[in-house]
């Protein structure tokens, strides 16, 4: 079952952790299992500090291959973890059901609201059906009919972003992948209900925008969020995708939770167990619980008519440019 | 009828007589490969008088085309791009902004401002294909926002042709973020009742077909124009196999139902006229 995925910074973490088995599968170590030797507890200690260390220090590339780990949790986990009484829907009532787009209704706590999120896919079968996240123009459809039926219901939207990008391909392009997209930006930023948006792995270009027109948007401090992925940066703009390049794209993106919270584009990082998600998916879990407990009240007060002005000045001034005062202005003449 | 024989060795080749011949007066179709002089293609609005192949061209061509004489009002024109990132590939962003700008003249990579078209006043849009290829920026999205906005306020039919390679790479973040501002600001002037006419020319990829060129009222797109989400070449690459002739053109998505209407540059004024007639605007 173990993908291996090598992560290289990880080295000394993977020494200590290698000590521990060896001590834990001494023949001698049953017999006082239940009180740890104080090596052993000094062992795990020093491992927690040093991942702590070392996911605090993650290079931009290295944060894009946490977030694409093979055990980092994924949306239909969240559910499992978060939510009860979830009840998927499928389709989109023109051409069919996009298994990379998962939407449905569900209780968090004491709130019903509609989830809406990409979705990876497991195992080999799953990813290949769900073209590892990369959504068609129907999955958009579908979410957006099901958004309007939250709208219709007055509930609340959580959206979980997690897709290198729309898919591209034939299929896709026949049906209309940019309309697709495009309507639903336009659709989202005028829905009279409150919308939150949480980049939990990749947030790759305008497949990830597509859900992401929210009234808050929140990025696990490890995933990543930008107009295109480090590979097709350095391909097109080094003209060669490898290691080195990669690393290069990624610093110059701006790709990461800090960065998008500095530009304005996110509104807050959530911050994730030491050791990344995947390491602990229940923590991970209780963090996001945590956060949209603290934005979702405030939201659910507010009157559902003033929303999208609020999301519109949100979007509006995002953006940077120098505007020089000068030049008469045209409106007035 | 003398044949001409290939030369069979080197000294057999006789040195061509050059005749002299004006640099760039003719020109071979990249589409019919038959010659065509340079005047009377630019006369033909920059389409091929034997087989109508449409060229690309500038804003400013665009808007002299498509406006009225002399009754462009340019706006939103002290917006200055920045580098928020401190982008740097290959070369720094700073530079290779400086560079296109001192190649074409332009600010930055949009033409916006009110005009009339037969004598319908309304507010323009043109992306600047010469321009980092047409690619949405923070200034690019501001300008288009900025003249939405002021087409919702003054209840202006809005016009806007769109050619790009996509998002601006080196604004990252910043530049998709424009892709739902636009929207957003077409959400508001479709809730105030006004009128979008959006022009797809060759080409228009990425984040701006996947934003505000999808949304017109009415959407019109130059003939054997390129337009698609993906471009062809990461499509080939993700697929692993040829794409079928005529993919992503205009007449594709005709038939698919994504356009409008196909329509020459020559009709592309008579055409806009009616619709905003119809529209009533």
């Amino acid at each position: 079952m173990a993908i291996p995925y090598p992560l290289e910074f990880e080295a000394p973490v993977d020494a200590i952790e290698a000590q521990i088995a060896e001590i834990e599968s001494a023949p001698d170590a049953d017999a006082d299992a239940a009180a740890p030797t104080p090596n052993l507890t000094k062992l795990r200690a020093k491992r927690d500090r040093e991942l702590q260390k070392v996911y605090k220090e993650l290079s931009p590339w290295d944060t894009v291959r946490v977030a694409r780990h093979p055990k980092r949790p994924m949306f239909r986990d969240y559910i499992e973890l978060i939510c009860k009484d979830f009840v998927e829907l499928h389709g989109d009532r023109c051409f069919g059901d996009d298994p990379a787009i998962v939407t449905g209704f569900a209780r968090i706590g004491s709130t019903k609201c509609l989830l809406v999120g990409h979705h990876k896919g497991r195992d080999t079968q799953e990813k290949l059906a769900c073209h590892f996240g990369c959504a068609h123009p129907e999955g958009y459809r579908k979410a957006l009919a099901k958004m309007k039926l939250a709208e219709k219901f007055g509930l609340p939207i959580i959206t979980f972003v997690d897709t290198p990008g729309a898919y591209p391909g034939l299929g896709a392009e026949e049906r209309g992948q940019a309309e697709a997209i495009a309507v639903y930006l336009r659709e989202m930023s005028r829905l009279n209900t409150p919308i939150f948006s949480i980049v939990i792995g990749e947030g790759g270009s305008g497949g990830a925008l597509g859900i992401a027109v929210a009234d808050k948007v929140a990025m696990l401090q490890h995933a990543w969020y930008s107009v295109i992925s480090p590979e097709g940066c350095a391909a097109i703009l080094w003209k060669t995708a490898n290691e080195q390049t990669n690393q290069a794209a990624a610093v110059a993106l701006n790709l990461t939770a800090s960065d998008n919270k500095r530009l304005g584009i996110i509104d807050d990082v959530i911050p994730e167990p030491p050791g990344g998600a995947h390491r602990d998916p229940r923590a991970a879990a209780e963090a996001i619980e945590k956060w949209l407990a603290k934005v979702l009240p405030p939201l659910k007060r507010s009157k559902r008519e003033n929303l999208p002005a609020r999301r519109y000045t949100r979007f509006r001034k995002l953006g940077e440019f120098r505007e020089t005062p000068p030049t008469p202005d045209p409106q007035t003449a | 009828m003398t044949q001409i024989r290939p030369p069979r060795t080197w000294s057999d080749v006789k040195p061509v007589r050059v005749t002299k011949i004006p640099e760039g007066l003719w020109l071979r179709c990249v589409a019919c490969e038959q010659m065509i002089y340079r005047k009377q293609m630019e006369a033909n609005l920059h389409v091929c008088p034997l087989c109508e192949h449409h060229y690309r061209i500038s804003a400013t061509q665009r808007v002299n085309q498509l406006l009225d004489d002399g009754s462009f009002e340019p706006m939103f024109e002290n917006l200055e791009t920045t580098d928020p990132l401190k982008f740097v590939d290959l070369k720094k962003y700073t530079d290779r902004l400086a560079a296109e700008q001192k190649r074409t003249g332009q600010p930055e990579g949009c033409q916006s401002g009110r005009g009339f078209i037969k004598g319908r006043a309304i507010m323009l849009c043109c992306l600047d294909l010469t321009f980092f290829m047409g690619t949405l920026s923070s200034v690019v999205g501001e300008k288009l926002t900025r003249a939405i906005e002021l087409a919702t306020d003054q209840d202006l039919p809005l016009i806007v042709v769109s050619c790009s390679g996509g998002a601006r790479m080196q604004e990252s973040g910043l530049s998709l973020m424009q892709m739902a501002k636009t929207s957003a600001a077409l959400a508001r002037f479709d809730d105030a009742g006004g009128l979008f006419i959006s022009v797809l020319t060759d080409p228009t990829t990425g984040g701006v077909s996947a934003s505000f060129a999808m949304l017109g009222d009415v959407i019109f797109a130059e003939p054997k124009a390129l337009i698609g989400f993906a471009g062809p070449r990461v499509i080939k690459q993700t697929i692993r196999q040829d794409l079928p002739d005529g993919f992503q053109t205009s007449e594709f998505l005709l038939e698919r139902g994504f356009v409008d209407r196909v329509v020459s540059r020559a009709q592309l004024r008579n055409e806009i006229g009616r619709v905003i007639d119809y529209a009533g605007k």
